[in-house]
C-alpha cells in the first residue's frame, strides 16, 4: 500500500469516524465543533508554518474574512449556504493574495505585518460607516439559515480536506519542495524549486482552510460580532497546538489539539485568570523545553511520525 | 487644529518612541521578539499608580523607581529564558510564542492582584513636586494648569511626559554610543557570532541590554495613565502593537530611528484622528504594513529584511 493511502486510512479516516459518530454519544455539540474547527485551523498552520516557515500570526483574518465572505452573501444575496460557503474560501483567498507582498518580509517581520493586516481587517470591517455592507460593529444576524447538524457535517468535511492536504503535502514533491525552501531557499532555488511559488501556493491553501473554516464557524453560530471572528486567540490557539503536537507533520497538530484543547476545557473557564497564567507557563515550558513538539520525542528514538 | 495636530503629535510622538525603544533593544541585540513588552509597560504604569496611591509619591519619582526596579527583574529573566531560547532551532518564531506566554501570565497574576477595574492618576499630579520644589527655591510657583505653546493649550502632563521621554532617548543614545558597554552591545548588535569570536561576553552584555529593555518599557508605563488613558491590566496587547508599528518604522537597533518612527507615527495618529476620527483605528496597522513593504528596512535602515 503507497504511504498516502495508509495515512488516509490510519489517521484522517479513523479522525473524520470518530467525530461523525461522537455527536451521538456525547451532547455537547458545541464543544465538538470546536475541536473540528481547531483541528482545521491548526492544520491549516501547519500547512503555511510548519512547510513554508512562515508564522502566520494573523491567520485569524482568514478565518474573519471567511466568516464574513459567507455572512455577507446570505445577507445580501441570500445565497443557499452551501453557495455561500464558496464565498468564505474567495474572501478568504482575496485577502491572502491581496497580502501575498508580505511573504517577501521574513522572520519576524511577516508574523508582525501579518498580526497588523489582521487588525486592520477588523477595524476596517467594524467600522460603523460600514454599516449598510457590513453590519460594522453591531455584529451579523442571519437566524435563517441556523442549522447545526448540516453545519457540523460541513466542518467536518472542511475538517477532512484540510487533513488531506497535509497528507498530500507529507508525501507529494511539492511538499518536499517547501520542506526544501524553509530549511534553505537558496539551495531550492538552485535545486529547480520556484521558490516565491512554491512559498505563494503553500500561503494561499493555508488561508483558504481558514477561511472555510471561518466559513462554516459563522454557518454554526450565525450569530456573531467582529470581535468574535477576529479574536487574537485563533491564530494563537492555531500555532500553538500546531506547535504542541510538533509541525511539518500531520499527526502533530492533530495531537496538539486532542491533549491541549482537552486540558483546556478539563480546567474549565470558571476562573479565567488562574487558567490564563496556567495556559501562559504552558506554553512558555512547551517553548523553553519541547521546542519541537511531542513528536520529537518519538523522531528522537529514529522513529519516523507521518 | 492644524497647529494643534501638530503639536500634540509631536509630544505624543516623542511619548511612542520611549514607548517602542526598549523593544527595539532587545530586537535588535538579540533577534528576538518581545511580545510581552506592553505587559511590562502596563506593570510600570501600576508601580506608579500604587506609588502614587499609597503614599502620595509624585509619578515623576517613579521613574527611577520603576526603571531600577524593573531592570532588576530584567536581569535574572534573560537568564531564564534566552540563552535556551536562542539554542532553538528558529529563535525568532519561537521568541514570539515564548513571550506570548510571558505576556499571558503577567497579565493573569496582574488580574489576580490588581483586579479588572480602570485605574487612573490626576493629570495635574505629574510633577506636582517638582512644581513645589521650584515654588519653594524660587518663590514663584509654577500653575499646574495646561500649558500655552504657539497659541494651542495642552495638558502640562503631555508637556512633562514628551520632555521626559526625550531626556530616556538621549539618555540610551549616550549609553550606545558613548560608554564601553554601549560599544559592545552594537557589536552584539550588528553580528552576534563574530563578537561572540572576538571574545565579548555576549550574554551579560545582552542581558543587560535585556534588563534595559524592560526597565524603558516600565518607564514608559510611568506616564502611560496620562498618555494612554486609564491602566488596566489588558491594556499590554495593544502597547505592544503600538510599539511594533513605531520600531518597524524606523529602523534596528537605532535609537534614533525609533525617534522617528516615534515622530511619524505621534503626528499621523493625531491628524488622523482629528479629521477622519472614525478611521484613526485603522491608521497604525495600515501604516505599519505600508512602510514594511515599501521600505522593508525602516525610515532609517541599511539591513535587508527581504526574505
Amino acid at each position: 500500500m503507497p504511504r498516502y493511502a495508509k495515512h488516509i486510512l490510519f489517521i484522517v479516516a479513523p479522525l473524520v469516524a470518530a467525530f461523525a459518530i461522537l455527536p451521538f454519544a456525547y451532547n455537547n455539540q458545541l464543544l465538538l465543533f470546536n475541536f473540528v474547527l481547531f483541528l482545521t485551523l491548526a492544520q491549516g498552520v501547519n500547512v503555511i508554518y510548519g512547510f513554508t516557515g512562515y508564522l502566520p500570526f494573523g491567520y485569524v483574518g482568514f478565518f474573519g474574512a471567511g466568516a464574513y465572505g459567507f455572512s455577507l452573501l446570505i445577507l445580501h444575496l441570500h445565497a443557499p449556504p452551501l453557495a455561500a460557503m464558496g464565498g468564505a474560501a474567495v474572501a478568504a483567498l482575496a485577502i491572502a493574495l491581496l497580502l501575498t507582498p508580505l511573504l517577501r518580509l521574513s522572520g519576524a517581520y511577516f508574523s508582525i505585518a501579518n498580526l497588523a493586516a489582521a487588525l486592520a481587517l477588523m477595524q476596517f470591517i467594524s467600522n460603523p460607516n460600514l454599516e449598510a455592507i457590513t453590519r460594522g460593529p453591531y455584529g451579523v444576524s442571519m437566524t435563517g439559515v441556523f442549522n447545526p447538524r448540516l453545519a457540523y457535517t460541513m466542518a467536518l468535511i472542511v475538517m477532512a480536506g484540510a487533513m488531506l492536504v497535509a497528507v498530500w503535502l507529507r508525501n507529494s514533491r511539492f511538499g518536499l519542495a517547501l520542506q526544501a525552501v524553509r530549511e534553505d531557499p537558496v539551495s531550492a532555488a538552485q535545486a529547480g524549486v520556484d521558490v516565491p511559488r512554491a512559498r505563494a501556493y503553500a500561503w494561499l491553501i493555508s488561508a483558504v482552510i481558514a477561511g472555510l473554516a471561518g466559513g462554516v464557524f459563522a454557518w454554526y453560530v450565525t450569530v456573531f460580532y467582529p470581535e468574535n471572528v477576529f479574536s487574537s486567540d485563533y491564530s494563537i490557539f492555531a500555532v500553538v497546538f500546531a506547535l504542541f503536537g510538533g509541525v511539518s507533520t500531520i499527526l502533530g497538530p492533530i495531537v496538539g489539539v486532542l491533549i491541549l484543547y482537552g486540558v483546556y476545557n478539563f480546567i474549565g473557564f470558571s476562573t479565567p485568570q488562574y487558567f490564563q497564567l496556567i495556559y501562559g507557563a504552558l506554553i512558555m515550558a512547551l517553548v523553553l523545553f519541547l521546542p519541537q513538539g511531542l513528536i520529537s520525542l518519538v523522531k528522537r528514538r529514529g522513529i519516523d511520525v507521518p | 487644529m492644524l497647529t494643534y495636530s501638530l503639536l500634540a503629535g509631536l509630544l505624543f510622538g516623542l511619548y511612542f518612541s520611549l514607548v517602542g525603544l526598549g523593544l527595539n533593544l532587545v530586537f535588535g541585540v538579540m533577534r528576538i521578539v518581545n511580545l510581552a513588552h506592553g505587559d511590562f509597560l502596563m506593570l510600570g504604569a501600576y508601580c506608579a499608580f500604587w506609588l502614587y496611591t499609597l503614599f502620595g509619591v509624585d509619578p515623576v519619582f517613579a521613574i527611577p523607581v520603576a526603571f531600577v526596579l524593573f531592570g532588576l527583574v530584567g536581569l535574572p529573566l534573560y537568564y531564564l529564558l534566552v540563552p535556551r531560547l536562542l539554542a532553538a532551532r528558529d529563535p525568532e518564531m519561537l521568541s514570539i510564542i515564548l513571550f506570548f506566554g510571558l505576556s499571558q501570565v503577567i497579565e493573569a497574576l496582574a488580574t489576580i492582584a490588581f483586579g479588572t477595574s480602570e485605574q487612573s492618576i490626576p493629570g495635574g499630579d505629574l510633577g506636582r513636586a517638582l512644581r513645589e520644589g521650584w515654588g519653594r527655591l524660587t518663590g514663584h510657583e509654577i500653575e499646574s494648569g495646561p500649558v500655552e505653546i504657539f497659541g494651542q493649550s495642552f495638558p502640562s502632563a503631555w508637556i512633562i511626559s514628551g520632555v521626559a521621554s526625550l531626556i530616556a532617548v538621549a539618555l540610551v543614545y549616550l549609553y550606545l554610543y558613548r560608554t564601553r558597554t554601549g560599544y559592545l552591545t552594537r557589536a552584539v548588535m550588528s553580528r552576534r557570532d563574530e563578537a561572540l569570536a572576538t571574545g565579548i561576553d555576549v550574554n551579560r552584555v545582552s542581558a543587560i541590554a535585556f534588563g534595559i529593555g524592560i526597565a524603558l518599557a516600565a518607564v514608559g508605563g510611568v506616564f502611560a495613565p496620562f498618555m494612554l488613558g486609564s491602566i488596566t491590566p489588558a491594556m499590554g496587547v495593544d502597547s505592544t502593537v503600538v510599539s511594533f508599528a513605531v520600531i518597524v518604522m524606523g529602523s534596528l537597533g537605532n535609537p534614533l530611528g525609533t525617534v522617528l518612527g516615534g515622530l511619524v507615527y505621534g503626528v499621523s495618529y493625531m491628524l488622523v484622528q482629528s479629521y477622519l476620527s472614525s478611521w484613526a483605528n485603522l491608521l497604525p496597522y495600515l501604516l505599519l504594513i505600508a512602510i514594511l513593504l515599501v521600505r522593508p528596512s525602516g525610515l532609517l535602515g541599511k539591513r535587508v529584511r527581504l526574505a
